[in-house]
Order: structure tokens, then sequence, then C-alpha cells
């Protein structure tokens, strides 16, 4: 004979997965839409880097004949020189240009009498594009300066690398999974997100919902405790979150080899086990998200009541993962033991390919199905009210 | 056989139940009668262990429904106030919900269901979605769960609520099958007709008090009125009590 929470479970499980509503937004649309999301973003950032690094830049130069040397050097560094507009600053503050050189006849004065050069570029650093136009410039133009510098002192006899005391080398120890990870830092709130709302149909509709369709009074006259009705509800809730979760990660698997990452030098640390170790750190999340879920319905008035609540417990996972952007941390041991903020490190350390220690591991997991049962304990001590089948 | 003893239940400061006691029998149909607000449906929600006496007992083939709860559901087959079934399931899936939870094996459930089905009328429905259902379909189905479990006590809280003519003359059958069937039938009321044409015992509740009991004869002798209409009015002092 099956026990009481299995029949129970077993029931939730299929009646829910017998409504469009439910089945649509826990096992479709949730999943789809982190994945998606971010795959678009990904291809958008992509695209605009790679045109931007291979397309020639375009700068409108003012008395590009005072210093013919000089654009020819531009030319060769992938510049186009082109005839500047009437009024450069007020086309630099329109968008229609994002950078213009002026030169003028005070370079030419500077430059025969050996003294420094002055050249104007004209931008606006409020936009982004125009700064990165600005920098590429300046980075050619600079290139240039060095080069006849370099020249001058060797017609004076001097060794250039006298004026260059110090050479910094820069030694980058990120590895491209941590790069990736880096892009991946909206994947904890994401599913932590994925954890609460998965399951937030089934808590609404197996008390609330129990009980506004008038089906709760009759099942509690049942021989069955009630606190195994409310497990098995807790239980169901827990699945279609859990499913949810790994329908989730299957969307990042399958959308992830479409993303051009290579191009940008990341690697995506998404595999099997990655999954199975997330899906092992959301576990203590889904349960405490389904038991703070089933808390809040079964003492809520009517299905709407719950519903509204329920929306507000959302932003509740949004917590750390904002904190943790504006404060970013070292993780310490302590922090695994803090629900949503231990699932959020965890899941950066597993994208970033780092491993998460035994006593980490413990920690979380510990902390979390321990308030989950302490949540879990009061809900039960709710359906144990008399006032919960009633609706009056 | 159901015995209750002195219930007590107050909501605040409203007496909903102040002291109802009576039995009723194996083998013979209870009605509780009496206007709304009487009292009826928190009485029986004691009886059926969803709501806690504050003062009193209940007990059912003499277990107490304080301390042998779950035994007590056991002998009971309830429907309740509030009959929602899940319209997500189809009726038979419906009743074999309710037969695991009352601990049912597959071989007997399988037999309890079609002669619940057979009994009720319900074949052609039997299998199908209960969206959509009528009102007497929902209460076919919602009888059929409550008793998949074949208890020895019926409780149903006015049960021909809602239904047509056709329907409520089913029921009436249906109950007195119960009964034939050594069953001790318990129901509450407040159509005087119903409780006339069924009952073999009366218990007449009014503002949360037995205000009578007996066979219907046995009522119209003590008020000394032809008409059990009549009867009932003079036990309750006025006829406002059916209205109020």
């Amino acid at each position: 004979m099956k026990p009481a929470w299995l029949t129970i479970f077993i029931k939730e499980v299929r009646e829910n997965l017998r409504d469009r509503k439910t089945v649509l937004n826990a096992l479709v649309l949730g999943p789809l839409i982190g994945p998606v999301l971010i795959g678009l973003i990904l291809s958008a950032v992509v695209s605009r880097e790679s045109n931007r690094a291979e397309k020639p830049l375009e700068v409108p130069v003012i008395g590009a004949e005072f210093a013919p040397t000089l654009i020819n050097h531009l030319r060769t560094q992938n510049i186009v020189i082109e005839p500047a507009p009437a009024d450069p600053e007020r086309a630099v503050r329109e968008q229609d240009e994002d950078v213009v050189l002026r030169i003028d006849q005070r370079f030419v004065d500077a430059w025969q009498a050996g003294d420094s050069a002055p050249l104007d570029l004209i931008y606006d650093s409020s936009h982004q594009d125009a700064e990165r136009a600005r920098r590429r410039l300046e980075a050619a133009i600079n290139s240039y300066a060095s080069q006849v510098g370099a020249l001058r002192l060797v017609a004076r006899g001097i060794h250039p690398v006298i004026v260059r005391p110090i050479s910094a080398v820069d030694r980058d120890q990120a590895s491209a999974e941590a790069k990736g990870g880096l892009f991946l830092s909206f994947l904890p709130y994401t599913l932590i997100l994925g954890a609460f709302m998965g399951g937030m149909y089934l808590a609404i509709d197996t008390t609330a919902g129990e009980r506004e369709r008038q089906s709760l009074e009759p099942l509690l006259a049942n021989p069955v405790p009630r606190w195994k009705i409310m497990a098995g509800k807790l239980l169901a809730t827990s699945a279609f979150a859990m499913m949810s979760l790994l329908l989730t990660l299957v969307a990042f698997a399958v959308i992830t080899p479409m993303l051009p990452l290579d191009k940008l030098g990341l690697k995506f640390n998404l595999g099997v086990l990655i999954f199975a170790k997330m899906l092992l750190v959301l576990t203590p999340v889904v349960v405490l998200a389904a038991s703070v879920q089933t808390l809040i319905a079964a003492n809520a008035k009517s299905y709407r009541e719950a519903q509204s609540w329920l929306g507000l417990i959302t932003l509740i996972p949004a917590i750390p993962s904002m904190l943790l952007m504006v404060i970013p941390v070292k993780p310490a041991l302590w922090m695994f033991s803090v629900p949503l903020l231990a699932q959020h490190l965890s899941i950066m350390k597993l994208v970033r390919a780092e491993s998460i220690a035994g006593s980490e591991w413990s920690a979380l997991l510990l902390s979390g199905l321990l308030l989950a049962g302490i949540v879990a304990f009061f809900a039960a001590r709710i359906y144990n009210r008399e006032g919960l089948a009633v609706s009056t | 056989m159901i015995e209750v003893q002195d219930l007590h239940k107050a909501f605040g400061a409203v007496k909903a139940v102040d002291g109802v006691g009576f039995r009723a029998e194996d083998g013979r149909v209870t009605g509780l009668l009496g206007p709304n607000g009487a009292g009826k449906t928190t009485t029986l929600r004691m009886l059926y262990t969803l709501m806690k006496p504050d003062q009193g007992h209940v007990r059912v083939d003499g277990f107490d429904a304080g301390t042998d709860t779950v035994e007590v559901r056991r002998r009971l087959g309830v429907l309740p106030d509030a009959r929602g079934i899940y319209k997500r399931l189809t009726a038979r899936e419906n009743i074999r919900y309710f037969a695991e939870l009352q601990g049912l094996d597959p071989a007997t459930t399988r037999t309890r269901e079609d002669a619940l089905i057979s009994a009720l009328g319900m074949e052609d429905i039997a299998d199908r979605r209960t969206e959509g259902f009528s009102q007497g379909q929902r209460v076919k189905t919602a009888i059929a769960r409550a008793l998949i479990h074949d208890p020895r006590n019926v409780i149903l809280d006015e049960p021909t609520n809602g239904l047509d003519v056709m329907a409520t003359r089913a029921m009436r059958a249906f109950l007195r099958q119960l009964r034939d069937e050594g069953r001790c039938v318990l129901f509450s009321s407040h159509i005087m007709q119903e409780v006339a044409a069924l009952c073999d015992h009366i218990i007449v509740i009014a503002k949360g008090r037995v205000m009578a009991e007996g066979s219907p004869d046995e009522l119209r002798a003590r008020t000394g009125e032809v008409n059990l209409e009549d009867a009932f009015v003079k036990i309750i002092g006025s006829d406002e009590g059916f209205f109020g």
C-alpha cells in the first residue's frame, strides 16, 4: 500500500500536469526566459565587439594638410580620414560624429620648433561609442608620437630605452571559464528565482486553491494526519520547482553552443556534472521556497491574496544577488550557511570552475534544509488549525 | 452508530452549538432538521472531526472522536457542505484518490468502485474529467468517493442541495438503500418535506440546541398538529426561525 504522502504527491503532480497554465508557466516559459534572454544579450555583445574591432574607424579631420605624415600613419592603422563637418563641436554633441581630429598652424609651428605639437580630439565622453573611438584614435596618434620621439633620440645618439625605465607587462590570471563566469553572473539569480517561480502555482493551487474550490474539507475527512497531507503537497511543489530548474539548465545547455563564445575568449563551464552539482546546491532553496510558499498560501484567505503575497516573496531571492553586485565579497565559510547567499556564491564557484569545499557543501545543505524544516513545521501547524478548511 | 453528548462550540461570542446531544442508530435514517444558521453544519463538522468541540463528546461505533480521530474518520463516510471535486481528474480518479487515502488495496477499490458507480448510475460519466459536470453528477461523484471505503456510518450535509427533482428522488432512494444495508445514515436539511419523506428519526435543532426529537409521528403527536410543518413551527417557537 502506498503511504498517504505519496498518494497526495502523485495526485497533485498529475492534476497540475493537466493544467495548461501551470505547465506553460512553470515548465515552458519559466525555464526558457533566462537562457533565451542571455543568449540574445550575448550575441548582441559579440556582434558589436567583433564589428568594432574589424571595421575601419572613420575620423573626420580638420587641417589634414598640416600633418601629412601623421595622417599617413593613421591610414596604416585602419583609420579612414574623412572630410570634416563645418561645426565639429556640434556634430559631436549631436552624435553625428564620434570623434573629430583638428590640426592647425600651431601644430606646424611647434613641430618645426621641436616643441610638443598640440592637436584637438573633439568628442563627448558621455557617449560610450565616442569614448571607444577616441581611445583608438589616441592610441594611434600616441604610437606615431613615440616612433618619432624614438627617432629623435636616436638622432641625438641616445638609446630610446633610456626614456622608458619601466615596462609593465599584463599577466591576466583569469581563465577562460572565469571570464565566462563574469558573463554568467546573472545565472545564480536566474536559478534561485526559478526555484521560487517553478513551484509557486502548485503552492497556491494545493492550499488556497483547494480551499477555494471547496475540496479541502472532504480531503481532511480522510483518516490521514494533516501534516502528511501537507508533506505530500510540499513535495509536489518542490518537484515542480526542481523540474523547472532542470529544464532551465537543459535550455542553457542547448543555447550555449549556439553562442559565439570563443570570439570573446570565453568559455562557459556548463556540463552534466556541473548541472547536477547546481541542482544539489539549489535543493535546500527549492524546499525552503516551497515551505515558505505553502505557509503563506495556507494562511491566505483567498487564492488572490495568496497570489499577491507570493508575488512579493519572489523579490527575496534578488536580495543577496543585488547586495553582491554592489559589495563584491570574498566568499567566507559562514556565508555558506546563509541560504540564498550560499547558493549564489556556490553557483558562481561552479561556473568559474572552482571547487566547493566539503565544509561549504555541508554548511549550505544543512543550513538550508534546517531552515526549510522549521518553516515546514510552522506550515504543518497552520494545517492543523481548525479554520484551515473553512472559508468563512 | 453515532452518539453525541452535550456538544458546545463558540466562534468568538457567537454560540453556534450550545449543548447538542443525540444518538443516530444503525439501520436508521436520522435527520437533523433546522433553519439556516441553527448550528447543523457546525455540529456535523465536529462529528467528522474537522472541528474540535469546546465541550462534550462524539462517539462513533464507540470510538471517541477526540482521542481516536483517525479510527473515527475511517468509520465515517462524509459528504460535507463543501463538496468540491477535482475538475482536472476524471470521476474515477477522484474516487480512487480517496480510496488510496482510506488505505484500500487496489482489488477492493476496484470492486467497491464498480459497485458504487452502478448504484449511483454514473457508468457513462465515470471516465470523464469532472470539469463541466452538472450539479447532480458532481454530487454523485462526491458521494461515491465518500463511500468508497464502505463506512458503517454516513454523514451528509444537505445532500439534496441544488439537485433537481429527479436527482433528489434518486438521492432519497440511495439513502434508503444505505439504511437497508444496515448503515447509520445521518443527514442535515432545512427542508421539511425532505426530512418527512426520508427519516425514521428526526432531531430538530434551532439556535444551537436540540428543540425536539422523535419519529415524525411522535413529533406530530407531541405538538398536537396534524401537519408536520405546523409541528416544526410550533417546536421552534416561531416561523421566523426558518428565515432569520
